[in-house]
């Protein structure tokens, strides 16, 4: 039951705001549906934790403890982003930027978009989940090329066409997969359900299974923005409006990860050795390396927070591949953190470039003068996503480099050395925009703080202090791991 | 009195039908005419709707036989006529691209069939089905396709390599399974289809803006 209202609350609300988006209040009711989706969220999460597990429709839809918790928060971020379109797009539409129809396409389109998400994370069938990713896809790739500037049309193409292709990947690795369960479950529907399939998962076939997971990494590994497959990433964040930037970053990277990670308890039980962990810990490693080195280069903000992203999804792609409890439990508790840490900068990045007119890093100056919130917002926002103690990025990357230096230790220097220059290239690129000579301009509509100062304060709240509920929770999510 | 087995016939023909829709992959990597591009595909549709409708018939799953019309529908009637609308809208319909070392092409194509029955070879080893034969060969013409898009230069061919992979999957999950179920199925044609509404608002964007389907044009974000 509370799963139907948790998918109709975006579903209805993007159907409305499809028919009626461009009026004045849209924004508003874009917010409203958002909260009403965060508390059917809050209402299941709260069974589950009493349960442990709810299903729906012949368990075509469960929500166990791992999954409530990517829901919940999804819906939370999907909420301040919301709050933060709010004064964005009155911005965006005062300067000219955006017109009636396409405020209709960006409303519906961004309801429309967290119903993906959320059908992808709570289905149990697979083969949904595959259909889910895609329409995620689908969802945002009319919204990257919203402002339809050439760079921004090429930017879409690109996203469209490449997790086209990953995507078919997936696909292929999922016919794959319900091959071999066929031959364990019988024909029919229930060889794609997760939950059936986990409990045979030690008799699949090992040779069809490993194959399966290399479409299936490649595939979704693609949309998580893995190198050498991250090609869209930067290009899709830096061209479409920063609500949508924030969205794909904080949710729709976790929510392809999410994918991988499912399929990954699979294989491992199907193996009995750790060929899904050995796959992934390469891929993260190498996408750190490539996403620090990318870092110094880059003139414009949201392209740099971009590669920042790459970054910190490799490093979870890493402590999820080592697996084991300690590593499995850093990787949620740094999912939690970047989805949290990497919308806000992405909140404050929006007003400043508004503000000075320009995603150049090079015209942005001096933002604690005109605006000492946005200012402090993207200064204490960067310290946080570079791993600033008492942050609660710096709790998770510790306890990834830890148990790494335990398990991994040929990691741990390319991993340290990428930090450090991970950290190098962002603060000396946001120190000159928050200090040095004022530049910018007011904004006719008074830019949404709260939500960058709510999340950073969860940050810091979390870095300090992990209440234990909230421990045993993560606890329970990451022993669904193995 | 012994009856006459259909069996092994519908068998030959399920094979005929998949190195049919290998030949056709083959046929769409060296076409140059958007026109006839996407007749091609539309005959790879109805190729493939029936191999699904054969596989029923051999393995006596009524299913099948839906997802072969629903196949009839979406690839054959559907998406040729969306695209010939597109293409006479965008005046488009008599375009002929420049394709160049068609002969290398060709020969990759030819490594990529062998690398794809290489690695099917194993996992066909355990199919438990009577088609484990086809499994190759979905495989190698969904790495056609995927070279298609890579070698094309325009924005319609690119699209129609897209669905042309989509099918290659579909073989596949008919040949190695007995068909993805239905609920599955329903969702990736719907996909697909919003997807290709998609690429039509797309190609009147790109066309607004860059005067041309030419993806050349849109080659300018790159690091430095």
């Amino acid at each position: 039951m509370e799963i139907w209202v948790l998918l109709s609350f975006p579903l209805l609300g993007g159907l409305w705001l499809g028919a009626t988006g461009q009026r004045a209040q849209a924004p508003l009711v874009n917010l409203l549906v958002s909260i009403a989706t965060l508390g059917a969220a809050g209402f299941l999460a709260a069974r589950v934790l009493q349960e442990g597990r709810v299903s729906a429709w012949d368990e075509q839809f469960v929500v166990d403890p791992f999954n409530v918790f990517l829901v919940g928060l999804t819906a939370f971020v999907g909420t301040t982003t919301a709050w933060f379109s709010r004064p964005y797009v009155r911005n965006e539409v005062q300067h000219g930027r955006l017109s009636a129809s396409r405020l209709r396409l960006y409303h519906g389109m961004y309801q429309a978009f967290l119903f993906t998400l959320l059908v992808a994370l709570t289905t149990n069938n697979l083969g949904l989940l595959w259909v889910a990713m895609e329409a995620a896809t689908l969802t945002t790739v009319l919204l990257v090329s919203l402002y339809r500037t050439p760079a921004s049309l090429e930017a879409a193409w690109k996203y469209f066409i490449l997790c086209g292709v990953g995507i078919a990947q997936a696909l292929f690795g999922t016919i794959l997969l319900y091959f071999a369960a066929e031959k364990v479950l019988g024909e029919g529907g229930n060889a794609l359900l997760w939950t059936h399939l986990a409990q045979v998962k030690g008799q699949l076939e090992p040779t069809i299974v490993s194959l399966a997971f290399v479409f299936l990494l490649v595939g979704y590994g693609t949309k998580v923005g893995l190198a050498p497959l991250h090609n869209w990433l930067p290009d899709a964040h830096a061209e479409g409006p920063t609500p949508i930037s924030a969205v794909l970053s904080g949710l729709l990277l976790n929510v392809a990860l999410y994918a991988v990670l499912r399929t990954k308890v699979l294989v491992d039980g199907a193996l009995h050795q750790p060929f899904a962990g050995h796959l992934m810990m390469g891929f993260g490693v190498f996408s750190v390396a490539v996403a620090a080195l990318f870092l110094m280069r880059q003139k414009d903000i949201k392209r740099l927070f971009a590669y920042s992203s790459i970054e910190h999804m490799g490093l979870m792609t890493f402590a999820f591949g080592m697996g084991g409890a300690v590593a499995n439990f850093a990787g949620l508790l740094h999912m939690t953190m970047h989805s949290l840490t990497k919308s806000a900068i992405f909140f404050a990045v929006g007003h400043a470039s508004q503000k000075s007119g320009t995603q150049l890093m090079a015209q942005i100056r001096g933002l604690i003068r005109t605006s000492p919130t946005i200012g402090w917002g993207l200064l204490l926002g960067a310290l946080a996503i570079l791993g600033m103690p008492p942050f609660g990025v710096f709790a998770s990357e510790f306890l990834i480099l830890t148990t790494a230096m335990h398990e991994q230790p040929w990691a741990t220097p390319i991993l340290l050395g990428a930090l450090g220059v991970a950290f190098a290239a962002i603060f000396g690129k946001v120190q000159p925009m928050v200090f040095g000579p004022a530049t910018g301009q007011r904004l006719p509509h008074p830019p949404a703080i709260l939500p960058v100062f709510l999340h950073l304060t969860l940050v810091l709240i979390l870095g300090l202090y992990l209440p234990p509920a909230l421990a045993i929770w993560y606890r329970q999510a990451a022993a669904l791991l193995g | 009195m012994s009856h006459w087995n259909p069996a092994p016939f519908a068998q030959q023909l399920l094979d005929l039908f998949a190195s049919l829709l290998l030949l056709i992959a083959f046929a769409m990597l060296s076409q140059r005419r958007i026109l006839t591009l996407i007749h091609l595909f539309a005959w790879q549709g109805l190729i493939l709707t029936l191999s699904i409708a054969d596989s029923a018939w051999l393995t006596h799953q009524p299913h099948l036989y839906y997802s072969a019309v629903l196949t009839l529908i979406i690839k054959v009637l559907i998406l040729p006529l969306l695209l010939h609308r597109l293409i006479r809208r965008l005046d488009v319909v008599w375009d002929v691209e420049t394709l160049i070392n068609i002969p290398t092409t060709m020969l990759v194509g030819i490594g990529l069939v062998v690398f794809s029955f290489n690695l099917a070879l194993p996992i066909a080893h355990f199919s438990s089905t009577i088609l484990r034969n086809t499994l190759g060969i979905a495989l190698a013409s969904v790495l056609l396709s995927f070279m298609m898009m890579i070698t094309r230069r325009k924005a319609v061919p690119q699209v129609i390599g897209f669905l042309a992979l989509e099918n290659g999957l579909f073989l596949a999950a008919t040949s190695a399974t007995y068909g993805m179920p239905m609920v599955v199925e329903l969702g990736v044609a719907l996909d697909v289809l919003v997807g290709m509404f998609i690429f039509g608002i797309f190609f009147f964007q790109i066309r607004e803006t860059f005067d041309s389907l030419d993806i050349r044009h849109m080659e300018k974000l790159k690091e430095e």
